[in-house]
């Protein structure tokens, strides 16, 4: 287990969370994609690690990826790597797979949505 | 945690169907997590990754300490545009060699909003440089941030003095205001469709 002091030593922590892998299994995760903890919710295997408990237990709601890394205070890397394992597992579930790129609809979207900011 | 609902402003609302979203790049310092912050309805959030010579090569470390040395930090901010689509704005170091560090930061972008102050104008020329020989046709659009001492120049004379490609909007704003950060967006996004429009 490590101490709290030991949450700044990023590369390490980050070599630790994800068993030294460096890139997800599979590439539908991004930053900015939202995911939810599947309903009602399969409660993971004693084996699960505690990045494996806290992502999840941070997805009750939802939430993008990024935001999930912030409030964990884990780098977004790291992140991917176990939300691809929790999607894989059935654990959690992407709510939109990313249109790729963005294409015109979402970008009218997006442009009549931003105007109402002005 | 446990009493946390989607209605408490942390999570994104329910009825969010897809994310879309845009990198705020620029020099140290010009306003991107002003400009972030201001249209955000969430503070904006801080993640750091882990930076290796490698992946930064050795120039850019020269000047900074061995602390910042092995983290780069990335702020990001979220705005809910309408009820299905929420749009993330990620704030990054200009050099395209840091987004990188970020798995699949620039994938799927929308676009890019430079931004640009003025008064260093020389500083913005490696992030554009950067953008236009490695950013893979991702349209972008550049911001100048007003500052109370910044020279002004017109719209024409920027494009010159930044050697920008023929088409590439160009706005003035002041990071601070939402409006003014939502009409910088807005034209990076007009810019984009028109590009898509073009394409297909
Ligand atoms: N007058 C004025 N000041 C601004 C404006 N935008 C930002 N500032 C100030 O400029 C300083 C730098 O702004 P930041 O938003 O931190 O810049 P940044 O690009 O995120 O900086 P780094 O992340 O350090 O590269 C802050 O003190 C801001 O308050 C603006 O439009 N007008
Ligand atoms: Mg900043």
């Amino acid at each position: 287990m490590p101490s709290p002091g030991e949450y700044r030593d990023r590369p390490v922590r980050s070599y630790v969370v994800t068993g030294g892998r460096s890139a997800p299994t599979r590439n539908t995760v991004r930053p900015e994609t939202l995911v939810t903890a599947t309903s009602p919710g399969a409660s993971l295997p004693m084996s699960a690690s505690r990045t494996e408990r806290e992502l999840l237990g941070m997805c009750q709601h939802l939430l993008s990826l990024a935001e999930t890394a912030a409030h964990l205070a884990l780098p977004v890397s790291a992140v991917l790597v176990v939300a691809s394992d929790l999607i894989d597992s059935g654990h959690l579930s992407v709510r939109t797979p990313a249109a790729e790129p963005a294409n015109i609809d979402i970008l009218e979207e997006l442009l009549n949505g931003l105007r109402k900011l002005v | 945690m446990a009493s946390a609902s989607s209605s408490d402003g942390l999570y994104v609302a329910d009825t969010v169907q897809r994310s879309a979203k845009i990198l705020v790049v620029g020099a140290f310092g010009v306003g991107k997590t002003t400009l972030i912050g201001s249209v955000s309805e969430i503070d904006p959030l801080r993640t750091e990754e882990a930076m290796t010579t490698a992946s930064v090569g050795i120039d850019d470390l020269a000047g900074l300490d061995d602390k910042k040395a092995t983290t780069v930090a990335m702020d990001f901010g979220r705005v809910t545009v309408t009820p299905e689509l929420v749009l993330y704005l990620f704030g990054t170091p200009g050099q395209r060699r840091f987004w990188d560090l970020w798995e699949g930061l620039a994938e799927g972008a929308v676009g890019a909003l430079v931004l640009v102050d003025t008064r260093r104008l020389e500083h913005s020329f490696e992030v554009l440089d950067q953008l236009e020989t490695h950013s893979k046709g991702m349209p972008f659009a550049v911001a100048i941030n007003n500052f109370p001492d910044s020279p002004r120049y017109d719209a024409e004379e920027l494009v010159e003095a930044l050697d920008l490609p023929p088409g590439t909007p160009v706005v003035e704003c002041d990071a601070r205001q939402r409006s003014d950060s939502a009409r910088g967006l807005i034209t990076l996004v007009e810019h984009a469709l028109a590009a898509q429009r073009v394409a297909s």
